[in-house]
């Protein structure tokens, strides 16, 4: 059985599942029962002085009757006081001091501040530190959180700040609201930051109650943005963890977080370069029962892979991630469809016709009365992979490979001498 | 002995919101959808069923009442498994297809609570009236789709109340008699005019409605179960299975079977005496139809209902005669048994006397063992022609051999699914409508379908 066991920055985790800092890390009994669960980590509910929170605090995105598919919340850091905190974590370390305990921080944009907290953080016993420059809704309006992540200069300053301080590892978590996150994560190299998380919650409205006119979540008939998380976002966080994992001026450890629920997700932000990852709305959901399927899916996968440990994996996709204009323009695939797996539903047919490419043909079935007929016109077919994306059946369209017995063209290569390169480029793939 | 297993009640309930929402969800949305191909009133029914899922529940009902005005009853009675729901590609896919029919009804019923029109009645388009026969299905459907067209139309009826079939015929479990009743109800209210407890030909006379109604269309259906012509007919203990599920929804009290029922007959009709019996507390209920398992004409279905019952089958056995005791009830039923010979003139083998005979001891026969059409009226209507099984005939716009009759229904059919009905009377209306000189238009199913091979190219 692969090993699972992680060293991030120098943290030795017993597996690379953590959790995020957030509601599901805000007392110390949920943080143990969550290592009795299987959780390897726990990156602590945001310590900072404490806030007052707002009633009604969440919101969600359903898909076609699946909850959660994303959720956003308007909570802010730990409500608790910071003496509890402390003394909670250095209970949990006590008792569990095989499990990683990460103090997420954020504190006003001061020097003595930042240097307090880092230490009570490290007296009580954390692990390593994270500092929380992500958060988008109401700290931000204080001056921390996101407000310091969209400064590359504050990041770097507040980054100096705590590691002129620290003892322990400093993990700087990154807001996705900006435009280019590798400023930011340049910001915290610069800054002394031993690894990077990201990517923190999305700015959002998840939707408007149409009775009322109100955004959700209502308070007292009002609503403010809030911070947007789940399945629904990981598509963002996955570029971004590939953006920062590429980028060769940051080269730092990074823990993956956003919408991950499963071991897979898990895997495919590992395969992109986080050797540790984060997870919060999937918990919010099932509860921290959920870890069990990730431990031992993520074993099997490996051990299917004949990987002995999950570092193996780590950034093993990074090389086939580039830049649009390194595709080779001659590449051409085209749809086949399994006419044994077809049932006949016509989706591909008109998801072709009337949002792609109008390459397949159709009428009504004669063996199978009351059904659709479909074919794919292949002379037509740009190979863009819709119809395979809409049928409900699995594996029925698939994408064949056609040698076109061109030599392989970029689209940067191809630009230097359009003239003569347009007749090396496959006849309808421009 | 057999418990009742089904109460009374319905035997598809209607779905709860989160059910329904999680159903429309499952629905593919099929492009020229099998679906609705498969459905006689051509309902578009991957729109009504998106429509659910975005929580437009009046849009998803009016999707479905312009196609069928009956698609509140619909949704209860038609035999789904082998329509719609037969035809769902998620048969293929899950072996689960998507609950089309209490979809449909989560839709319909939603308005009908509401207690919005049902349809809108157009404006006054001709001066010509038309005279409908019959409030069953068909009547219904012409006079909706007549008043949709601004023509005024008056339906007679000879029943106390109306909704033909629905209210008096189609059994209890599927589609009750206030259900059926409501629905009417609200046909009214939108612009429907029904007079019941009139018989034409006695409280009306033809002249009379010849005179005052310048089309005629008769929704009659079919009459009363065929007499077998065999000792013991006319016993206490033996039911027209008809008069039984009538007497069920409309009379509870007169709904009496024994403890041991004998059910004659292998259709849809036969199924639902046996359940009924079934839930009226019989302990032993027993069907008997003259030719074998495969011939019968109850769909595959409603058989299954049968056996969940606990009915027993007996193939192959035809009635001789019904015995009774010496308080003049039924006491058993002698049967003479068969063997399947050729093939008839419908496909099905012929059954043929083997020389046997068979005695079942019970104290209740029910007769479902086909409807004679509606001769005697059928024939008192001038220039109307029927065939051979006293069937109406029409051409195909739902026309008779009198220019000034139309008809549709089961008395043109011979009996067939309210849906076919209703379906049916629709197109007459407008058959009716164009012979007035009013203006139809088309497209009354789902659009976009695939008629022919389309195949596109790219500008």
């Amino acid at each position: 059985m692969a090993d699972l066991k992680v060293n991030f920055c120098g943290i030795i985790s017993p597996n690379p599942f953590w959790l995020a800092s957030a509601p599901p890390t805000n007392t110390g009994d949920q943080v143990m029962r969550a290592f009795d669960a299987g959780w390897g980590g726990a990156v602590w509910k945001t310590l900072g002085d404490p806030i007052v929170n707002v009633s009604s605090r969440y919101s969600a995105v359903e898909l076609n009757g699946q909850r959660l598919m994303g959720l956003n919340n308007i909570e802010l850091i730990t409500d608790r006081p910071l003496a509890v905190n402390f003394r909670e974590i250095a209970e949990v370390k006590k008792r569990y001091p095989k499990n990683v305990v990460i103090a997420s921080l954020m504190v006003e944009s001061k020097r003595e501040a930042w240097h307090e907290i880092v230490k009570r953080a490290e007296d009580a016993g954390a692990d390593g530190l994270e500092l929380n420059f992500g958060c988008p809704h109401g700290m931000s309006e204080r001056g921390m959180g996101a407000a310091v992540g969209q400064v590359p200069e504050y990041a770097c300053r507040i980054t100096e700040w705590a590691k002129e301080a620290a003892k322990t590892p400093v993990i700087v978590k990154l807001t996705p609201n900006i435009t280019d996150i590798t400023f930011p994560a340049r910001a915290a190299k610069k800054g002394g930051a031993d690894a990077i998380s990201l990517i923190n919650t999305i700015n959002s409205f998840t939707g408007i109650d149409l009775e009322t006119f109100t955004p959700r979540p209502a308070v007292a008939g009002k609503s403010a943005h809030g911070g947007y998380c789940g399945p629904a976002v990981k598509p963002i966080a996955l570029n971004m963890v590939a953006a920062v994992a590429t980028d060769p001026e940051v080269r730092l450890p990074i823990s993956g977080i956003g919408g991950i629920a499963t071991w897979r997700d898990a895997a495919e932000f590992m395969v992109l370069g986080a050797s540790t990852v984060q997870v919060c709305t999937a918990v919010m959901h099932h509860g921290f029962r959920i870890v069990e399927d990730m431990i031992d899916g993520l074993s099997n996968y490996l051990d299917d892979k004949g990987m002995k440990s999950v570092s193996e994996l780590v950034g093993k996709t990074l090389p086939s991630v580039s830049k649009w204009e390194d595709l080779d323009l001659n590449y051409k695939v085209v749809a086949n469809v399994d006419q044994q797996k077809c049932i006949g539903c016509g989706l591909c047919y008109v998801a072709c016709t009337d949002g792609a490419h109008q390459s397949i043909g159709a009428k009504p079935s004669e063996k199978n009365p009351g059904r659709t007929d479909v074919w794919i016109l292949e002379d037509k077919c740009v190979g863009c992979n819709l119809c395979s994306l809409v049928c409900p059946v699995e594996n029925c369209i698939s994408m064949k490979k056609i040698d076109t017995g061109r030599a392989p063209l970029t689209w940067k290569d191809y630009q230097k001498d359009p003239e003569h390169n347009k007749h090396l480029l496959v006849p309808n793939a421009h | 002995m057999i418990p009742p297993v089904i109460p009374f009640g319905e035997i598809k309930p209607a779905l709860a919101r989160d059910e329904a929402l999680a159903e429309a969800n499952r629905c593919l949305a099929c492009y020229d959808a099998p679906c609705t191909r498969a459905c006689p009133t051509h309902i578009d029914v991957p729109s009504f069923i998106k429509k659910i899922a975005t929580d437009n529940l009046r849009g998803s009902a009016r999707a479905i009442l312009s196609a069928n005005i009956l698609g509140a009853s619909c949704a209860r009675v038609c035999p789904t498994e082998v329509l719609c729901e037969g035809a769902c590609v998620l048969n293929d896919l899950h072996h689960k297809p998507i609950k089309i029919g209490q979809l449909q009804r989560h839709a319909t019923d939603w308005l009908l609570d509401k207690r919005a029109p049902l349809f809108t009645a157009g404006a006054k388009t001709t001066d010509k009236q038309v005279a409908i026969i019959g409030a069953g299905p068909s009547g219904l459907a012409c006079a909706a789709e007549l008043a949709r067209l601004g023509i005024k139309a008056v339906i007679f009826d000879a029943n106390a109340r109306p909704g033909g079939l629905n209210t008096y015929g189609c059994a209890e479990y599927k589609i009750s008699a206030p259900f059926a009743l409501r629905e009417v109800e609200w046909l009214e209210q939108s612009g429907v005019t029904i007079k019941s407890g009139v018989t034409i030909g006695k409280d009306l006379s033809i002249p009379d409605l010849e005179r005052d109604y310048a089309a005629i269309f008769i929704g009659v259906g079919m009459g009363r179960i065929a007499r077998l012509g065999i000792p013991g007919e006319g016993l206490a203990g033996v039911w027209d299975a008809l008069d039984l599920i009538a007497a069920i929804k409309m009379d509870r009290d007169k709904a009496k079977v024994g403890e041991r029922v004998v059910v004659l007959g292998g259709g849809n009709t036969a199924i639902d005496a046996v359940t009924q019996s079934a839930m009226l507390g019989a302990r032993e209920v027993t069907l008997v139809y003259r030719r074998g398992p495969e011939e019968m004409s109850a769909y595959h279905h409603e058989q299954e209902l049968g056996r969940q019952a606990g009915c027993r089958f007996v193939f192959l056995a035809a009635p001789k005669s019904i015995s009774s005791d010496s308080a003049g009830k039924v006491a058993s039923i002698t049967l003479a048994t068969m063997k399947l010979g050729d093939a008839g003139a419908d496909g099905r083998r012929s059954p043929v006397p083997n020389g046997g005979e068979l005695t079942i001891p019970c104290d209740t026969v029910v007769m479902a063992t086909g409807q004679d059409a509606r001769k005697p009226f059928v024939s008192s209507l001038p220039g109307v022609n029927s065939d051979a099984k006293g069937r109406v005939i029409v051409d195909d716009s739902w026309r008779t051999s009198n220019p000034r009759y139309w008809a549709a229904g089961d008395c043109v059919s011979g009996g067939e699914e309210v849906v076919n009905a209703v379906a049916d009377g629709k197109q007459a209306a407008r058959s009716i409508a164009k012979s007035f000189g009013v203006a139809v238009s088309h497209g009354t199913g789902a659009a976009g379908a695939v008629t022919e091979a389309q195949e596109v190219t790219r500008g």
